[in-house]
């Protein structure tokens, strides 16, 4: 599947990704529908909140994820958040957690880094970057 | 955005979140749950997410946020029917749902409030496991 994307604006767009994924992963056991839903609420939100909007590009590839073993008819999902924000200054105590700046940054980033099977985070004054993997 | 219905049995105000709940949703029912806690007098609220499958932190801190409201009321807020896939993962995000309780199901939930569901006749369901069936509003050790 090639990539989509969903642009983030406002919060109803929130319940637009998630539409989305349930459509894109019907199938998906509870435990990694709920999981990936949480990951794209998380993150979504810190694109509004703290991005000022930016996007998410969903991909669902077969096979198994950055640093996952293979398992018969596993599929990755990942998802990439970009927005054109400020940027986080201060990565490590947000991915840390419990620095709530603006309403749970750090719950949500450092939850979602928990959950997700591969994690990776670029934040510069110019933008963040947030990639994820999840099996689904 | 949409309003959740609130149902009243006895003096417990019952709501049901269904589907895929927005932060407006969330935010709108905590005012109407106030609001309505007062005009019924009530003395609890009941509030069951077992069509939910995404508690997201947003989602659980507005909860928090209800059951801290009306507990500053004097009522008391139960949170019923988490999925086992939302509790595990709100637990493995370290997220929780600050002052609340929580029971399984509605049913349970209202037990909490000394209000039981009889069978044919029979003895309500909760009564001889003790989970709540002397002390309507049992504390935690």
């Amino acid at each position: 599947m090639a990539p989509e994307t969903v642009t983030l604006r406002t919060r109803p767009d929130l319940g637009r990704l998630r539409a989305r994924l349930r459509e894109l992963v019907p199938d998906a056991n509870a435990f990694d529908l709920t999981r990936a839903l949480t990951v794209a609420s998380e993150l979504g939100r810190n694109c509004l909140e703290h991005g000022g909007g930016g996007r998410c590009e969903l991909e669902l590839r077969a096979g198994p994820g950055p640093g996952l073993g293979a398992v018969p008819g596993v599929r990755t999902l990942r998802l990439r958040f970009v927005d054109a924000g400020p940027g986080i200054a201060d990565l490590d105590a947000a991915l840390a957690g419990g620095r709530s700046t603006r309403g749970g940054l750090g719950l949500g980033l450092g939850g979602s880094r928990r959950l997700a099977d591969d994690f990776r985070i670029e934040s510069t004054p110019a933008g963040t970057c947030v990639t994820v993997a999840l099996r689904c | 955005m949409s309003r959740v219905p609130i149902l009243r049995i006895a003096d417990v105000l019952v709501v049901t979140v269904n589907g895929d709940i927005d932060d407006a949703t969330v935010t709108l029912l905590g005012d109407d749950l106030a609001a309505a806690t007062r005009r019924a007098a009530a003395r609890g609220v009941l509030i069951d997410v077992s069509a939910l499958d995404v508690v997201d932190s947003f989602v659980a801190r507005a909860l928090g946020d209800v059951a801290r409201t009306v507990s500053a009321m004097g009522a008391d807020a139960v949170v019923t029917g988490l999925r086992p896939a939302v509790a595990m993962t709100l637990v493995e995000m370290g997220v929780t749902i600050p002052g609340t309780r929580s029971a399984l199901n509605a049913e349970r939930g209202l037990a909490m409030f000394g209000i039981t569901v009889a069978r044919d006749g029979a003895a309500p369901a909760h009564g001889p496991r003790g989970d709540g069936g002397g002390d309507p509003w049992p504390r935690r050790p």
